[in-house]
């Protein structure tokens, strides 16, 4: 089970400043373990980040994102005190929500 | 030991079947939605454009066969970077009407590394941070209007990210 993400969303005037941070190893697939066999790729694909019913963001990843992702954006049209919503999947199946107040 | 561990084991696959449920439940009810104004967010991925082994056939399988360098695409990242574990990138579109934006890795086994997709009320920006396996120049792409725009910048990796 993957951990929790940390997400902050900061309203400032219209704008809201969304930063998230994932727990995820973010295998590429390509790299020998200490046994000389290759570790399986075990990645997040997709992004998906919902405000009020609808999406502000969504993204489709490759192996080449850092291990713990970091990702950073801004929107228009939040107040602060309303939910924001975060959801990954990854190349597994496996996925993971999270859920943050804007401030 | 393993007696030990075995009920943490059915907790954890008993959450994760609660987890895909729920998961399936927000898929069918965004699906159900107004689809028209909202992309669902089911999880399709451009398996071609993430195979690709290089910019020119990553851009290909994202539909760009002609990019151009410049308009108001801002890629910014450090010249030199000491990890190519984690290389910070931040693209920025000042294109009017961008609605997605790629970020590619020249020399990467695999040179797409990412795909956002904006949706009207988002600024056309990003900032995340990637694998770099060696020096290289790391390239954004802008899709606005159907047209796309690249920027590039060299990015020079004492470590490589692959790992050993």
């Amino acid at each position: 089970m993957a951990d929790p993400m940390k997400i902050r969303a900061v309203a400032k005037a219209d704008q809201v400043q969304v930063k998230i941070l994932m727990a995820h190893e973010e295998e590429t697939g390509l790299r020998k373990g200490p046994d000389g066999v290759i570790v399986p790729a075990h990645f997040i694909s997709n992004v998906s980040v919902r405000y009020a019913d609808r999406e502000v963001l969504r993204a489709q990843w490759g192996p080449a994102i850092a291990k713990n992702p970091f990702m950073q954006f801004t929107f228009r049209g939040a107040v602060a005190g309303a939910q924001l919503t975060v959801t990954w999947v990854d190349n597994r199946g496996d996925s993971r929500t999270d859920q943050v107040t804007v401030a | 030991m393993p007696v030990k561990h075995s009920p943490l084991i059915m907790e954890c696959s008993r959450r994760k079947l609660v987890k895909a449920g729920g998961l399936l439940a927000a898929l069918i009810a965004a699906g159900s939605e107004a689809a028209d104004l909202v992309p669902p967010p089911a999880p399709v991925w451009n398996r071609a454009a993430f195979e690709a082994k290089s910019v020119h056939d990553a851009l290909k399988a994202l539909g760009a066969p002609v990019a151009q360098e410049g308009g108001d695409l801002q890629l910014m990242a450090p010249e030199i970077a000491e990890d190519g574990a984690a290389v910070p990138v931040v693209v920025q579109s000042g294109i009017a009407g961008t609605k997605e934006i790629h970020i590619l890795v020249d020399k990467n086994p695999f040179s797409l590394a990412a795909s956002f997709f904006f949706p009207e009320a988002t600024e056309a920006g990003v900032s995340t941070r990637i694998k770099m396996a060696e020096t290289s120049h790391v390239v954004a792409v802008a899709v606005a209007n159907g047209q796309f725009y690249l920027a590039r910048k060299e990015i020079k990796v004492t470590i490589g990210g692959c790992g050993g």
